[in-house]
C-alpha cells in the first residue's frame, strides 16, 4: 500500500492515547477499514494512535451480570471466547461471519462499531442485544445504548477525541434462543443483509423477541414491529412469517450492484424467518 | 572406463510427481519483479485518467517536478516520439487507434497513462503523482459495444465516427440451403461478459539501461520475454541483440500478460533518459483498469436443425466489446471463436460475422480461453436450446452430431482440420460417473415437490498448441536447448515461459525419461532472454504440445550424440542409449551419461566428424494445432426463496491426450473450472454509463474463492494427438471452456419448468429470485 505520509504512535497507556487523540490524531485497531481507505487515499490521517500496545483493552470479563468487551478484543477473540458462547453465544456466532479468517485475526469490536459500515455483522447483534457502549475521551467517559450509538451511514454517536472504550452485553438466563443468519456479498464477504434474532420464552409463551438488522438500510436498527408482533405468541411456523413479513416494513432500504432495495427487503423477511426459526429452536 | 552404474528404469512421464517450483512458491522465496532491488533504483508512478473520455485542456506538473525527491516527471510531449503500444493483429480494413505511451490531448478510457513521476521512492512518486494539474474537458462515453454502434453514439475515436474497427465474414457450406431446409431454426442473443483476468501478481516492470555497456534490462512480469525484446527495442530504436528481457517469477498471467504494454515502453525509455534504474510496480486498481479483460461477446445465435435433431447450420454474428484500443491480439481473439463456432459437432454449413466496436473501455484481448469459451459457451447453449425445443435429451442431440470416430482428421466448416478424436467417450463417462439416468429421475421426483434442480451437459471442443506459425501473428514455433554439462547435471532451456503451469516439472520429466537421469539432476530454465534460445512464450495451451515437442526433439539429437560417445568410450559400433547408459550390445558393457560428459567436455579423443561438448538445439515447427476436449456435467439447484445457484455435483472429463503428470493436468483442470465457474455465476466487469469501473476492486468483483468452489470429480479419457510425437494436446485451458455452458446449462434445465430457455451470466440471486417471482406471480395470475 502507498498512503499518503502519516505519523504513527504506539502509546502503552489508555490515558497517552486519549492525549494524542485529543490534538487531532485518528485511532488504529485492526486497520481492516482503515488501512484500505489509505491505500486508495480516500483517508490520509496525519497522525495515527495505535490502539493494539494498550494495555488492558482486549478483554472479555464477566462482571456484575453482564460481559464486557475491551475494544481491542478481536473478532476472532470474540468468536472464540468461552465466556462469550455460554453465555452470550450471539455475539461469537455473529463474529464467527466476519470476513475472513485473516480479518478475523487483525479487526476488532472497537473498529468494527466506529467504522460503522451499514453493512457490518456486529451491529446487527448489539442491537438485538440491547449492548452498551462504554466511550472514553480525555476527561469525560459515557455509556449509550447500542441504538443511541449508530447514528447513520459510517456515523456514530463519538465525539471528536473519544473512542469506543469498551462493549457491554447481557448475560441471558436459561430460557433465551438467538441466531445469526447473513446472506453474504459475494465479493467483500459483507452483509447485503444480517439478522440476529434473540427470544425469550416462559413456558410456551414468547415473552422477550429483538432482533437487530444489518446491511438493510443506512445503519443496523431493531425491527420493533416485528419484535412486537411474535411476543405473547407461541412462535408457531405462521406467527414466525407474519413477525418476519413485517421486519423490513417501512424501511428505506439500500440499493447496489449486489442487491436491489427490493431483493434486499426479500432477503430480510426470508432471513428473519430462518434466524427467528433458529433462535427458538435453541432455547433450552 | 566401462562400469554397470546402476540408472533407473522407472519412467518419470504419467506419474503424479509434486510440482518442483512449488516450494519456493509457498515459502515467498520466489523472486518477483517487485523483489528486484538495485542500487540508486528510482520509482514510477503513473498518473491516469479519472474519466473516460475526455479533451486534456492543459497539463501543469509545476508542484510535482518541486517536490522534493521527484528526479523527473513526463508527459505525453515528452514522450510522443517514443512510439506507441503495438497491435499484432491484422485483419483485412482493420482500423488501429494510435495508442501513445502517456495520452496527448485526450483521454478515451479511464486509467488511461497521462503522466509519470519518477522519484527516490515509491511513496513520492505517488504523492508527485496526486500533484499534478489536468485541466480535463469531460465528454460523454460510450461503455457498451451495441450502444457504440447505434447512430449518433459518442465516437471513441473522433475519426471513426461510428465506432467500427472492423467488421469480419467467414462462410462454410450453403448455410442459407441448410436454414431453408430446417425443420427447425433457434435463435437467441447470447452474452459472454467482460471479465477481468485478475492474475494473483499483478504487472511490474524494472528497466535497467547500463550506458557503459549500452546495454538495455528489462525485467518484466510478462508471458513472452523474447517478443517483448523484440518489440520494445524495436519501438524504441534499440539494438535487440543489446536488449536483454527478463521475465523473473510470474504471478499468474492467464493471457493479460502477453501484450506489449505502455509500462514497458515507457520504464525502457525513462531509464535510458535518466541514465538509472526504475522500477514500476501496478497497484491493483490499475490492474482492474489497465491490464487487459477478457470475453465481452453479444451473439446472436441461429441454429437449423431437422426434425432427428441433426444440427444443419450455424449462423453467428459477434459484436466484440474491443475497448479503447488495442493491445497485442485484441482484434484476432474474436476469430478464434468464429473458427470453433461449430464445436464438436459435423455441421458442415456455417456463416459468422463479426463486428469490432469501440467503447471507452479497457482493451480486451486474450484471457484463458480467449475465443473459445464464448464459442462454446454459444454452440453448448443453443444446441440445448434446440434439443428442449424437439424435446430430446440434451445427450441424445449431442451424441447424435458429434464428429464421428473414422472421420479423423476431420475438416471442419471453419477451415480447420481437427487432429484426433473420440467425442462421446468424455460425454459418456461423466454421464456414467454421475449416473446420469438415476439423476434424471431424482430431477422427476424433486419437480414434483417444487425443487429447482438442474442437470447441466457440456460438451467441449478446444483449439490449442498455438500454432502453425503461417497461423500466428509472431511465429507458432518453439525451441528447446538440453545442455549435459560436463559433470554431467542436465541444463534444459525452454523458448516457453511458464508462470504456473508447471513446465519446470513436466519437461524435467520428458528429459528425465529420454536421457535417464534422476529429476533432481535436471534444471529447467526459461524467461531470460539472454540466457535462452529465442523462444515464443507461454499461451494458448500451447506450452507442452509445442516447446515440449521442441525438448523431445533436441533430446533426440542429443541422444545420438551420446551414443557417438558411447560408442568411441566402449570401443564398439553396435552400442544402444538407454536407461542413462550406453551398452555394448556384444560385451554388455556400459558407461553412463556422466562419463560421456566428461569425455565429451575433456575431448582428449573425439568421435570421427563429431565436435565436442554436449549441447543440442531444436526449433520446432507444428503442422496443425491440436484439439483437446471432454465433457463436463454439472447438478445444480437453485433456492426458491432467494434465487442463490447451488452446485451439487461437479464432473469434468477431459482428454487432453497423453497425461504427463495427471496432478498438475488435474491441477490445471481445477483452476479452470474455478475461473469457468466464476463467469458462470459471479465474475463480471460492469461499467456505468459514463465509463467507469462500477466492479474495480475486489470489494465488487466477485473472484470465485476455495470455500465458494464444489468438489470437483474428475475423469479422463485419452486419445493421443498425432500432431506431435508426445501425444499431448494441452490443457491449460480447458477447465475454463468447459465450465461456463455446463454450469448455465443446468441452472437453466433447473429453471425450465417456469418456461426459462436462456439465462445470461452471471446468475446471480437476484436475477434468478426476480425471474421465479415473476413466474409465480405470471403463474397466480392465470
Ligand atoms: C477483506 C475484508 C472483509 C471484511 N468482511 C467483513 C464482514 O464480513 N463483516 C464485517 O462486519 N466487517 C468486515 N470487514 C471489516 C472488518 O470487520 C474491520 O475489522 C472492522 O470494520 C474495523 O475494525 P478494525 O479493528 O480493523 O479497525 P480499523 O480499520 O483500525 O479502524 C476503523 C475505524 O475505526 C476507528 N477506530 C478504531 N478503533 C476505534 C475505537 N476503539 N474507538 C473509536 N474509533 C476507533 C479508526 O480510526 C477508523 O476510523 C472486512 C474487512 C476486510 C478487509
Amino acid at each position: 500500500m502507498i498512503p499518503q505520509r502519516f505519523e504513527y504512535s504506539a502509546p502503552k497507556t489508555l490515558d497517552e492515547a486519549l492525549g494524542l487523540l485529543a490534538e487531532g490524531a485518528k485511532p488504529l485497531a485492526g486497520g481492516m477499514s482503515l488501512i484500505p481507505m489509505m491505500k486508495l487515499r480516500l483517508a490520509a490521517p496525519e497522525h495515527l494512535v495505535d490502539l493494539g500496545r494498550i494495555k488492558d483493552l482486549s478483554y472479555i470479563r464477566e462482571q456484575g451480570g453482564s460481559i464486557h468487551i475491551g475494544a481491542t478484543a478481536t473478532h476472532h477473540d470474540v468468536e472464540s471466547s468461552a465466556l462469550l458462547r455460554g453465555k452470550c453465544p450471539l455475539l461469537a456466532e455473529t463474529a464467527s461471519h466476519i470476513g475472513d479468517v485473516q480479518v478475523r485475526n487483525m479487526g476488532t469490536i472497537g473498529g468494527s462499531v466506529a467504522h460503522a459500515d451499514p453493512s457490518a455483522d456486529y451491529p446487527a447483534a448489539l442491537q438485538a442485544l440491547e449492548a452498551k457502549l462504554v466511550l472514553k475521551g480525555v476527561k469525560s467517559e459515557r455509556t449509550v445504548s447500542a441504538e443511541e450509538f449508530f447514528v447513520d451511514t459510517f456515523t456514530t454517536a463519538l465525539e471528536p477525541g473519544e473512542i469506543v472504550r469498551e462493549v457491554i452485553v447481557p448475560v441471558d438466563g436459561d430460557g433465551t434462543g438467538t441466531s445469526y443468519q447473513k446472506v453474504l456479498q459475494p465479493a467483500s464477504g459483507f452483509a447485503i443483509v444480517g439478522i440476529a434474532a434473540r427470544v425469550r420464552k416462559s413456558g410456551e409463551k414468547i415473552t422477550l423477541v429483538r432482533i437487530g438488522v444489518t446491511g438493510l438500510a443506512n445503519r443496523a436498527f431493531r425491527a420493533t414491529a416485528a419484535e412486537k408482533s411474535l411476543e405473547g405468541k407461541t412462535g408457531s411456523a405462521a406467527e414466525v412469517q407474519a413477525a418476519a413479513a413485517v421486519v423490513a416494513q417501512g424501511v428505506e432500504a439500500n440499493s447496489d450492484l449486489h442487491a436491489s432495495a427490493d431483493y434486499r427487503k426479500h432477503l430480510a423477511v426470508v432471513y428473519a424467518v430462518k434466524a427467528l426459526n433458529a433462535a427458538l429452536s435453541r432455547i433450552a | 572406463m566401462a562400469t554397470t552404474t546402476i540408472t533407473k528404469t522407472e519412467k518419470l512421464v504419467g506419474k503424479r510427481i509434486r510440482r518442483r517450483e512449488d516450494p519456493r512458491l509457498i515459502t515467498g522465496t520466489a523472486t518477483y519483479v517487485d523483489d528486484i532491488k538495485m542500487p540508486g533504483m528510482l520509482y514510477a508512478a503513473i498518473l491516469r485518467s479519472p474519466h473516460a473520455a475526455a479533451k486534456i485542456r492543459s497539463i501543469d506538473v509545476s508542484k510535482a517536478a518541486a517536490l522534493k525527491g521527484v528526479t523527473a516527471v513526463f508527459t505525453g510531449k515528452d514522450t510522443e516520439q517514443a512510439g506507441a503500444v503495438p497491435c499484432g493483429a491484422s485483419l483485412p480494413g482493420l482500423r488501429v487507434p494510435h495508442h501513445h505511451l502517456l495520452a496527448i490531448d485526450r483521454v478515451y478510457l479511464v486509467g488511461h497513462p497521462v503522466a509519470v513521476v519518477v522519484a527516490t521512492d515509491r511513496y513520492i512518486a505517488r504523492d508527485g503523482a496526486d500533484l499534478i494539474e489536468v485541466d480535463y474537458e469531460p465528454e460523454t462515453a460510450v461503455a457498451d459495444p451495441e450502444k457504440a454502434l447505434e447512430p449518433g453514439a459518442h465516437a471513441v475515436h473522433p475519426q471513426w465516427p461510428d465506432n467500427v474497427a472492423f467488421t469480419f465474414h467467414q462462410e462454410g457450406g450453403d448455410t442459407e440451403k441448410a436454414f431453408k431446409e430446417a425443420d427447425v431454426i433457434v435463435k437467441q442473443r447470447i452474452v459472454s461478459q467482460r471479465l477481468v483476468p485478475n492474475p494473483m501478481e499483478t504487472r511490474g516492470v524494472v528497466a535497467d539501461w547500463r550506458a557503459a555497456e549500452r546495454s538495455m534490462n528489462l525485467y518484466s512480469s510478462t508471458q513472452v520475454p523474447h517478443l517483448v525484446r523484440s518489440l520494445v527495442a524495436q519501438i524504441l530504436g534499440m539494438d535487440e541483440n543489446r536488449f536483454r528481457v527478463v521475465a523473473p517469477e510470474v504471478g499468474g498471467g492467464f493471457g493479460a500478460k502477453l501484450q506489449i504494454y505502455a509500462e514497458e515502453i515507457l520504464l525502457a525509455y525513462i531509464s535510458k533518459k535518466l541514465q538509472k534504474p526504475v522500477k514500476w510496480i501496478e497497484s491493483r486498481r490499475e490492474n482492474f483498469l489497465c491490464t487487459i479483460h477478457g470475453r465481452g461477446h453479444v451473439d446472436y445465435y441461429e441454429l437449423a436443425a431437422k426434425r432427428d435433431g441433426t444440427i444443419t447450420g450455424i449462423k453467428l454474428k459477434i459484436i466484440q466489446d474491443l475497448g479503447a484500443y488495442f493491445t497485442l491480439l485484441t482484434p484476432a481473439i474474436p476469430t478464434l471463436s468464429v473458427l470453433m463456432m461449430p464445436g464438436l459437432y459435423r455441421t458442415p454449413n456455417i456463416s459468422a460475422d463479426i463486428v469490432g466496436a469501440f467503447t471507452n473501455c479497457t482493451p480486451t484481448d486474450a484471457y484463458r480461453g480467449a475465443g473459445r469459451p464464448e464459442a462454446t459457451h454459444g454452440i453448448e447453449r443453443m444446441v440445448d436450446m434446440v434439443a428442449a425445443e424437439l424435446k430430446m435429451d440434451p445427450a441424445e442431440i449431442r451424441l447424435k452430431n458429434f464428429v464421428r470416430n473414422e472421420e479423423f482428421p476431420f475438416p471442419t466448416a471453419t477451415g480447420l482440420v481437427y487432429d484426433s478424436g473420440d467425442y462421446s467417450a468424455p460425454l459418456k463417462k461423466a454421464m456414467e460417473m454421475a449416473s446420469y439416468d438415476a439423476l434424471r429421475k431424482e430431477q422427476v421426483e424433486a419437480r414434483k415437490q417444487g425443487k429447482f434442480m438442474g442437470i447441466g451437459l457440456c460438451a467441449y471442443g478446444e483449439i490449442c498448441a498455438f500454432g502453425p506459425s503461417p497461423a500466428t501473428p509472431a511465429g507458432g514455433w518453439e525451441s528447446a536447448t538440453v545442455k549435459i554439462e560436463p559433470s554431467g547435471k542436465v541444463t534444459v532451456l525452454t523458448g516457453v515461459s511458464p508462470h504456473g503451469q508447471g513446465e519446470e516439472t513436466t519437461f524435467a520429466q520428458i528429459a528425465g525419461d529420454e536421457l535417464g537421469v534422476d529429476i533432481d539432476d535436471i534444471l529447467v530454465s526459461h524467461g531470460d532472454t539472454s540466457l535462452v534460445q529465442y523462444g515464443i512464450g507461454t499461451f494458448g495451451s500451447r506450452s507442452t504440445a509445442v516447446g515440449g515437442t521442441a525438448l523431445y526433439f533436441a533430446l533426440q539429437d542429443l541422444k545420438a550424440k551420446i551414443k557417438k560417445f558411447g560408442a568411441m568410450l566402449l570401443e564398439s559400433e553396435d552400442v544402444t542409449f538407454s536407461d542413462g547408459k550406453c551398452v555394448c550390445n556384444k560385451t554388455g558393457k556400459s558407461c553412463s551419461v556422466k562419463e560421456v560428459a566428461a569425455a565429451a567436455y575433456r575431448a582428449m579423443k573425439l568421435p570421427p566428424n563429431t565436435e565436442p561438448g554436449l549441447v543440442a538445439t531444436h526449433f520446432w515447427e507444428p503442422p496443425n494445432f491440436t484439439f483437446p476436449f471432454g465433457a463436463h456435467l454439472v447438478v445444480t439447484e437453485v433456492d426458491r426463496d432467494t434465487g442463490g445457484v447451488s452446485i451439487r455435483r461437479y464432473v469434468a472429463v477431459d482428454d487432453c491426450g497423453n497425461i504427463l503428470n495427471p496432478l498438475i493436468v488435474d491441477g490445471q483442470v481445477h483452476g479452470g473450472v474455478a475461473q469457468g465457474i466464476g463467469q458462470a455465476l459471479w465474475e463480471q466487469a460492469v461499467y456505468d454509463d459514463s465509463g467507469q469501473l462500477v466492479t474495480g476492486e475486489f470489494m465488487d468483483y466477485t473472484m470465485p474463492r476455495a470455500h465458494m468452489m464444489p468438489w470437483i470429480e474428475s475423469g479422463h479419457t485419452i486419445t493421443p494427438t498425432p500432431v506431435n510425437p508426445l501425444g499431448v494436446k494441452g490443457v491449460g485451458e480447458a477447465g475454463t471452456i468447459g465450465a461456463s455452458p455446463a454450469v448455465v446449462n443446468s441452472v437453466v434445465d433447473a429453471l425450465s419448468p417456469l418456461g426459462v430457455r436462456h439465462l445470461d451470466m452471471p446468475l446471480t440471486p437476484e436475477k434468478l429470485w426476480k425471474l421465479i417471482a415473476s413466474k409465480d406471480q405470471a403463474g397466480s395470475n392465470a
